[in-house]
């Protein structure tokens, strides 16, 4: 039986939310940069103002993996009606943000990602990011059969340049 | 840099565990009890807790651009996370350049654990510094 809905197929393509990043910091890429090539150094060009200035971006730019909608935003516009509460770490939330059922699975896993990247982000930007709903799909796994949920999100920054085009696929099981 | 269709790049490798993963959530705000706890991790059907998606992506990145250095450019990249990251693996990042056009690499991309089996296999498109 699938878990694909009459409401969830209906709702692919719509535009969820629009979130701004507070102005990015240094010290948030600093900390970025330094999570992520833990236990070892980052390269200094993440750390020191002026070995990032030898570079062709000529002062620190953050990782293109950095996130900074991390913890909080500055702003947050939902562009749905009648959404459903839902916590962050619910399985159904992307379709109780759309005010629809979800298929009350229990289980989520990050299934992919596929990014293009624009411009680099840097101390100052602020991001925005426009959120929408991509396809749906489903095929029996090794536990069970498994939802496949797409999400399409594009950044751009304060200049109205993309940063990155991103599609994420969310397995639920 | 020359580069050819064939060529292994630079691997980027990291013993993994809470300690990275910790610090990981720390910086994402990623405290998923699957990737924070045993119980939950098991719970999922991966036998304890396991590390993010987010965390393999972000190793892919740092071995391209170690690789590059900071004036190359990470055009896209794509990758499919197809088996968790337990803890106690070492997880290594690794690519292998499939097409040069000019300076405009692809590569196929991908991290595995110590036994080769790929956690997270994809591809990627490099333009290199001139």
């Amino acid at each position: 039986m699938s878990n694909i809905s009459e409401a969830m197929k209906a709702a692919v393509g719509t535009v969820t939310a629009r979130t701004t990043s507070y102005p990015i910091s240094e010290s948030d890429i600093r900390k970025w940069a330094l999570a992520v090539y833990w236990p070892d150094k980052p390269p200094a060009y993440f750390i020191d103002s002026a070995e990032a200035a030898k570079t062709v971006h000529g002062g620190i730019v953050a990782p293109e993996d950095f996130n900074p909608f991390a913890w909080i935003s500055a702003g947050h516009e939902s562009l749905i009606k009648n959404s459903l509460r839902a916590g962050t770490n619910d399985p159904d939330s992307t379709e109780k943000s759309l005010g629809i059922e979800g298929p009350g699975l229990t289980f989520m896993l990050n299934g992919g990602l596929v990014c293009e990247y624009g411009v680099r982000m840097r101390a100052g930007d602020v991001i925005t990011s426009e959120s929408s709903v991509g396809e749906y799909s489903e095929r029996e796994g090794r536990l069970g059969l498994m939802l496949f949920s797409r999400s399409i999100s594009t950044w751009t920054n304060q200049k109205g340049e993309m940063v990155k085009r991103t599609t994420g696929t969310l397995i639920r099981y | 840099m020359t580069v050819n269709v064939g060529d292994a790049i630079p691997t980027f490798t990291r013993a993994t565990g809470f300690a990275n993963w910790n610090r990981y959530a720390a910086v994402n705000d990623e405290f998923v009890p699957i990737h924070m706890d045993d119980e939950a991790g098991a719970a999922a059907g991966n036998g304890g807790a396991f590390g993010m998606g987010n965390l393999q992506w972000a190793y892919l990145h740092n071995m391209l651009r170690d690789w590059m250095g900071p004036n190359g450019e990470i055009l896209s990249i794509e990758v499919q996370f197809r088996s968790p990251n337990v803890k106690g693996q070492t997880v290594t990042a690794h690519g292998v350049v499939t097409a040069v056009e000019g300076d405009v690499v692809t590569l196929d991309v991908w991290t595995e654990q110590q036994e080769g089996t790929k956690l997270a296999p994809g591809s990627a498109k490099v333009r290199l510094a001139k």
